[in-house]
């Protein structure tokens, strides 16, 4: 607020406002920004309206009556806006179904093809690329830039790939954002994809030794000596690892230990994940998740929905074993996320450069908080640390928030997150704070479903549920929506997404 | 094939092996209204699930205590009794400790055999009694459960122990020269197999909890739990009761059966061990074995052997008799009472007397990166301490980090830690060639060379770079404090931090004070060692510096007296012997220090040179002589005196020196109690442990014989044995006892 209120109580100064505001596109001295530098002064002029009105409202709201239902944006002084234009993703399918012979960039691309088609963005006017991904397919490591390609974007137009597990196409968007933001670029396609489908397998460290080798072997006899080495148990691949480097946890164990430490029962883990099919199901039907583009895989029909929604019932889920801790864990396959194929892509740009463009954006995004904590036994209560902070930097509380997505990792981990967020004790032991984060309202909460029912490509559910928050805010007439996620690593991200004035 | 696993097991075992649990402790029972109440156990029914939670009043660990004893019989006399319960839960409410073992007091209270035999039939009969319930029982044990602890879980109908690395099962009395005497010896190999159970039994080994899952030990494993809504460890505990509650329910409703399956070679093993002939085979190697192993100083393992025998070849019956008659036996053994002994020993060496320092060092610095300097790094880092190891040369800065890195990795090759761990606990460790940091430092440990001007040099150069608080260590073994603080500009913040090597494995700390030491710095010393992991014993330096560890070069009972020469570098041994020839005189003379100076001279530095009186190769663990040695030997023999020269005079001429030299310090006030001499002479000098060290020795064995035994040989020798005047005031009046 200090910020805020400082151009407020030194009114004379607020020409200083002016100039900083008109410096920054002035500055930008490329031919691209002609256009442009216009409507940044008509924005600098909305912007310093916003700005009042939101400097008003805590000094008026006690005396006057005028204002409604309007509440303050979160649009900093010094600060480019930075808008979602729109957003895309294949459907997401169970891995192993109809996307298993394609490559990850395939995928990708689709991604791409599909963000071209419904924003009809000019291919030349992109300035960067970055999407992300975890488990990586060697022959594209940097597969942003092979799906650009093929995408039919310009080869102009640099693109790299991301990394940071679970929050990996988060990590894409803010990269983009700070791009946005500092001024070096004005429009960015930020995505994520993962196939899990196919893993890369590889020899063990002993067979690509003895191989390496025998690439650099000069004579027969180098040659010989070199496969008098080998041993059958050369053979023995490795797979990628499923557990966590530093704790060699596998995620689903340290899930079914949150629930544990925080008493969360196996039923309500079932109810959670129910709910989480339920309305997942629901929305579908009701054509809510409008960000999937159909995808028509070669040799294949046309996928046009996610497959992963199979709401159940109590009983058919009570039947399962538990996967991880067995015979007596509570997290089971029916209330963990299930390996997931997709992609997903995003528009990103600066609000001038969008506006200048003609488009009506959906929403800003504003601010981003990254967090991390002990690996091994708060690995998924990212979500629980990065609220309160990015609400706090926000200038915003709980009560401000219309709308939440959550990443839902595992049922036991969303409830552990709840409880976790509803504990004083928690809050004042672990998080350094006085009083509890506070729960997050159900009935505002994953309401079109989550990463549990629409399944989680790793690398592509950050964009998902950013449009998700877009969207719904835009159906259902909020202003704020707050996107959380947990990561491996023991890594969290939070950001606030605004609506759009329509 | 049993055999062979047998004996494979056999091959770690070693006698030297002592008192490394942290079981047994010693339990300040008060014991006024114990009567109306129960203090030691409660329980509440779940359902229908009865459980009993152990929790022993004013102690931070449960023993098995009389009181203990009869309030359980009560406890599960009611449950037993009670219709509404079908099942019991067994826990303890202390976090760390399940059942740590048998009240030691309580033995030690014993005057009798038969008492003692009479202690190990009641718990006999009492768990006799677990094990035979109708209803079935779960151990849930979170912690260390040990010796009776563990006797009293096998007799339960299932097991789930918490995957804790404070989860320890095992039967340590050996270490203390005692058996299982609560059914443990009959119980286990029927439970594990005899190859594993008299592993255990003999060793002392505890076992963790992952291990004791695939041993059959335990039958599940609980993962401990993360912060919650709780703290974790209290969480842990209540998971731990949740999970072992449906258990017994499960058990009791014939859901989960109780028996385990047996994997592959478990069972030819166990098919194995039905052969008559087999059988005979296994214990006559183990026999062997332990023979060889204990040359015949510890009673314990024998019996051991032997009351598993009796059971296995002539029925239970037979076994519980002679598992508590060989009880009673032992317990009353000079052994054992050496054993327990050191035991209370060790526990006093595991407080700081000093009270808790002023400020805690959590920066340390390290002067000289060789064996030693490497190797106090080495247990630093692994505890957290930030630490900086700094050398003169980066070849000698290059070794003492690969050395700290090997000794972590080794774990990681024994499971003990994850590379990730290692690679955390490496990253506590700073190698450097200056005194870049050591503003930071709240204590600098040196450990270089052997050589006084040396040491006052590196002491003014670190003394220009470190805070006023920061404390100056030497790890000297030869040269006096008081000389290297001598140069010093606060010589309060000097003292003595010696070292034995290697540093990660000898569980010796020995703490050297000056008249100038204060108190603070003692006690940061002190909390350093703790933290380090460490036995610890605190001497001053008198005006004439006589002290127990110079001992160490001439009496290397573990590693024998050529080996340690060779581990700390001959050219160290010479200057050593050189400088305590110089200081002490007569008293230590006997040792030719021609001999080392002629290896020195030829290149023969030990193990750092490859060659001493060894020849050390990469990688290969057998040591060869040195055959280029020969020479200088022959050389420099003394023709041997055959009046004074047999086996046992030998024995005793080593023995009776080195208990005179440590009455002496005793007597001059450089050991400040006879307790503290016995765990240094044994941690850290490898006295003997079966004697319990020279002090309890001379109780044991009587100070009259002793002083005997040394006038024979001044006579022959020379001064260096006279015996000193508090022996010679013992021998007079032979009711004095260092210990009362």
């Amino acid at each position: 607020m200090t910020i805020l209120t400082y151009p407020f109580k030194n009114l004379p100064t607020a020409s200083k406002w002016a100039l900083r505001f008109s410096i920054r596109p002035l500055s930008c001295s490329s031919q691209l920004r002609a256009a442009p530098v216009e409507t940044g002064f008509h924005h600098v002029g909305q912007a310093g309206l916003e700005l009042l009105t939101s400097n008003d409202l805590p000094a008026s709201a006690s005396q006057s009556a005028v204002q409604t239902k309007t509440k303050k944006t979160l649009a900093k002084p010094n600060i480019r806006n930075v808008v979602v234009v729109d957003g895309v993703r294949t459907p997401f399918l169970l891995s192993g179904t109809s996307y298993k012979d394609l490559m990850p960039h395939d995928l990708a691309r689709a991604a791409l093809t599909g963000l071209l088609h419904r924003t009809s963005v000019p291919k030349e006017v992109v300035d960067y690329i970055i999407f992300g991904t975890v488990i990586q397919e060697v022959k594209t490591s940097n597969v942003a830039r092979e799906a650009a390609l093929g995408a039919g974007f310009s080869d102009k137009t640099p693109a790299h790939t991301v990394t940071m597990a679970c929050i990996s196409a988060n990590q894409a968007m803010t990269t983009g954002v700070g791009l946005i933001a500092s001024g070096q670029c004005d429009v960015i396609v930020a995505g994520g994809v993962e196939l899990m489908s196919d893993v890369p397998i590889r020899h063990s460290r002993k067979m690509r030794k003895l191989m390496l080798d025998l690439n650099k072997a000069k004579s027969m006899g180098q040659r010989l000596s070199l496969i008098s080495k080998f041993r059958f148990n050369f053979l023995a691949p490795e797979l990628p690892a499923v557990s966590e480097f530093s704790t060699s946890e596998t995620m689903g164990h340290s899930a079914d230990r949150l629930a544990a430490a925080f008493a969360v029962s196996r039923l309500e883990q079932d109810e959670y994940a129910l709910r989480s099919h339920s309305l997942a199901k629901k929305a579908q039907d009701e054509g809510l998740l409008s960000d999937v583009v159909p995808f028509k895989v070669p040799g294949k029909d046309t996928v046009t929905k996610d497959n992963g929604i199979r709401p159940s019932s109590l009983e058919q889920m009570a039947k399962l074993k538990p996967a991880f801790i067995k015979p007596y864990g509570t997290v089971t396959a029916a209330n963990s996320s299930f390996l997931t194929d997709g992609a997903s892509a995003m528009l990103i740009m600066a609000e001038e450069k969008a506006l200048a463009m003609g488009y009506k954006p959906k929403a800003y995004l504003r601010d981003f908080m990254y967090v991390s904590q002990d690996p091994k036994d708060q690995l998924l209560l990212g979500p629980t640390y990065a609220t309160p902070k990015v609400l706090e930097k926000a200038g915003l509380t709980m009560n401000d928030i219309d709308a939440f997505e959550f990443h839902e990792a595992f049922s036991g981990q969303i409830l552990a997150n709840f409880k976790a967020m509803d504990s004083d004790w928690f809050a004042e032991n672990y998080m350094g704070r006085k009083t509890k984060v506070g729960l997050p309202p159900l009935e505002k909460f994953n309401n079109w479903g989550g990463s549990l029912s629409l399944g989680h490509p790793f690398g592509a559910t950050g964009c998902r549920l950013v449009m998700a928050a877009a969207n719904r805010l835009r159906k259902e007439g909020g202003q704020y929506g707050l996107v959380a996620a947990c990561a491996a690593g023991g890594q969290g991200h939070a950001m606030i997404v605004e609506a759009y004035p329509k | 094939m049993v055999a062979c696993r047998a004996i494979g097991i056999l091959s770690r075992f070693s006698a030297f092996r002592i008192l490394r649990s942290r079981g047994y402790i010693c339990r300040n029972f008060t014991g006024s209204s114990a009567l109306l109440t129960r203090t030691h156990i409660n329980y509440g029914v779940k359902g229908d699930v009865a459980v009993v939670r152990i929790n022993s009043p004013n102690s931070k660990v449960n023993t098995l205590s009389k009181e203990l004893h009869s309030e359980f019989s009560e406890v599960m006399n009611e449950i037993w009794a009670s219709d509404q319960i079908r099942s019991a839960v067994l826990i303890s409410s202390k976090p760390g400790c399940f059942i740590a073992g048998a009240d030691i007091n309580m033995l030690a209270a014993c005057k009798t055999l038969q008492e003692v035999t009479q202690l190990s039939q009641e718990a006999q009969r009492i768990v006799e009694k677990l094990e035979k319930s109708t209803k079935p029982i779960v151990a849930a044990i979170n912690g260390s459960c040990l010796g009776g602890g563990l006797e009293v879980a096998i007799s339960c109908q299932y097991r789930i122990a918490t995957k804790d690395r404070k989860t320890v099962l095992g039967t340590p009395e050996v270490l203390l020269g005692a058996l299982p005497g609560a059914g443990g010896t009959q119980r286990l190999p029927k439970m594990v197999g005899v190859p594993a159970a008299l592993d255990m039994m003999l060793t002392g080994r505890s076992i963790r909890a992952d291990r004791a899952k695939k041993m059959g030990l335990v039958d599940q494993l609980v993962e401990p739990l993360g912060p919650g809504l709780k703290p974790p460890e209290e969480r842990t505990i209540e998971y731990l009761e949740e999970v072992a509650i449906t258990f017994a329910k499960g058990l009791a409703d014939k859901k989960i059966s109780p028996k385990r399956d047996k994997g592959l070679v478990e069972k030819l093993t166990a098919y194995a061990m039905t052969i008559p002939f087999v059988r005979q085979q296994v214990y006559k190697k183990v026999e062997e074995k332990v023979r060889k192993q204990t040359k015949g100083l510890y009673p314990a393992p024998l019996k051991i052997i032997d009351v598993v025998k009796t059971g296995i070849e002539q029925g239970s019956d037979a076994g519980y008799l002679c598992e508590s008659q060989k009880f009673g036996e032992l317990v009353m053994t000079k052994e054992s009472k050496a054993l327990m002994g050191l035991y209370h020993g060790q526990v006093l060496c595991k407080k700081n007397k000093f009270g808790a320092p002023q400020k805690d060092v959590k920066h340390l610095a390290i002067l000289g990166a060789g064996l030693m300097g490497a190797g106090i790094a080495q247990v630093s880092v692994d505890k957290g301490l930030k630490t900086i190891l700094k050398d003169a040369t980066l070849t000698a800065l290059d070794r003492g980090q690969q050395q700290v890195f090997k000794g972590l990795n080794d774990k990681v090759k024994k499971k003990a830690l994850t590379s990730f761990e290692r690679d955390s606990i490496f990253s506590n460790l700073t190698g450097q060639l200056d005194y870049q940091g050591f503003e930071k430092a709240d204590m600098v440990i040196e450990a270089v060379f052997e050589d006084l001007s040396l040491k006052h040099r590196v002491l003014k150069e670190v003394e220009a770079v470190i805070p006023d608080h920061c404390i100056f260590a030497s790890n000297t073994s030869a040269l006096p404090i008081s000389e290297i603080a001598a140069v010093s500009k606060r010589p309060e913040k000097v003292i003595g931090m010696h070292y034995f090597s290697p540093v990660d494995k000898m569980q010796l700390l020995e703490i050297i004070t000056t008249e100038k030491t204060s108190k603070d710095t003692s006690a940061s010393a002190v909390a350093v060692g703790l933290k380090q992991g460490k036995v610890i014993i605190v001497v001053k330096e008198g005006v004439d510096p006589k002290k127990l560890d110079s001992l160490t070069t001439s009496f290397g009972f573990p590693v024998g007296a050529a080996t340690l020469v060779d581990e700390v570098g001959v050219d160290v041994a010479k200057h050593v012997a050189e400088d305590l020839g110089k200081v002490f005189g007569e008293r230590f003379g006997g040792g030719n220090p021609e001999l080392l100076t002629q290896m020195v001279s030829k290149g023969f530095l030990g193990r750092k040179s490859g060659k001493g009186f060894y020849i050390y190769q990469e990688g290969v663990k057998r040591k060869d002589l040195n055959s280029d040695m020969d020479s200088i030997l022959a050389s420099l023999k003394l023709p041997p005196k055959s009046e004074v020269s047999s086996d046992e005079d030998i024995q005793f001429r080593l023995v009776t020196r080195f208990v005179n030299e440590a009455v002496m310090c005793l007597q001059e006030g450089i050991l400040a109690t006879p307790a503290e001499g016995d765990i240094g002479a044994v941690f850290g000098l490898g006295f003997p442990p079966c004697l319990g060290g020279p002090f309890r020795f001379v109780d044991l064995y009587g100070a009259q014989k002793i002083v005997d035994r040394l006038k024979k040989y001044e006579a022959a020798y020379g001064k260096q044995f006279t015996p000193c005047q508090l022996l010679a005031d013992h021998a007079n009046s032979p009711n004095k006892k260092f210990y009362q």
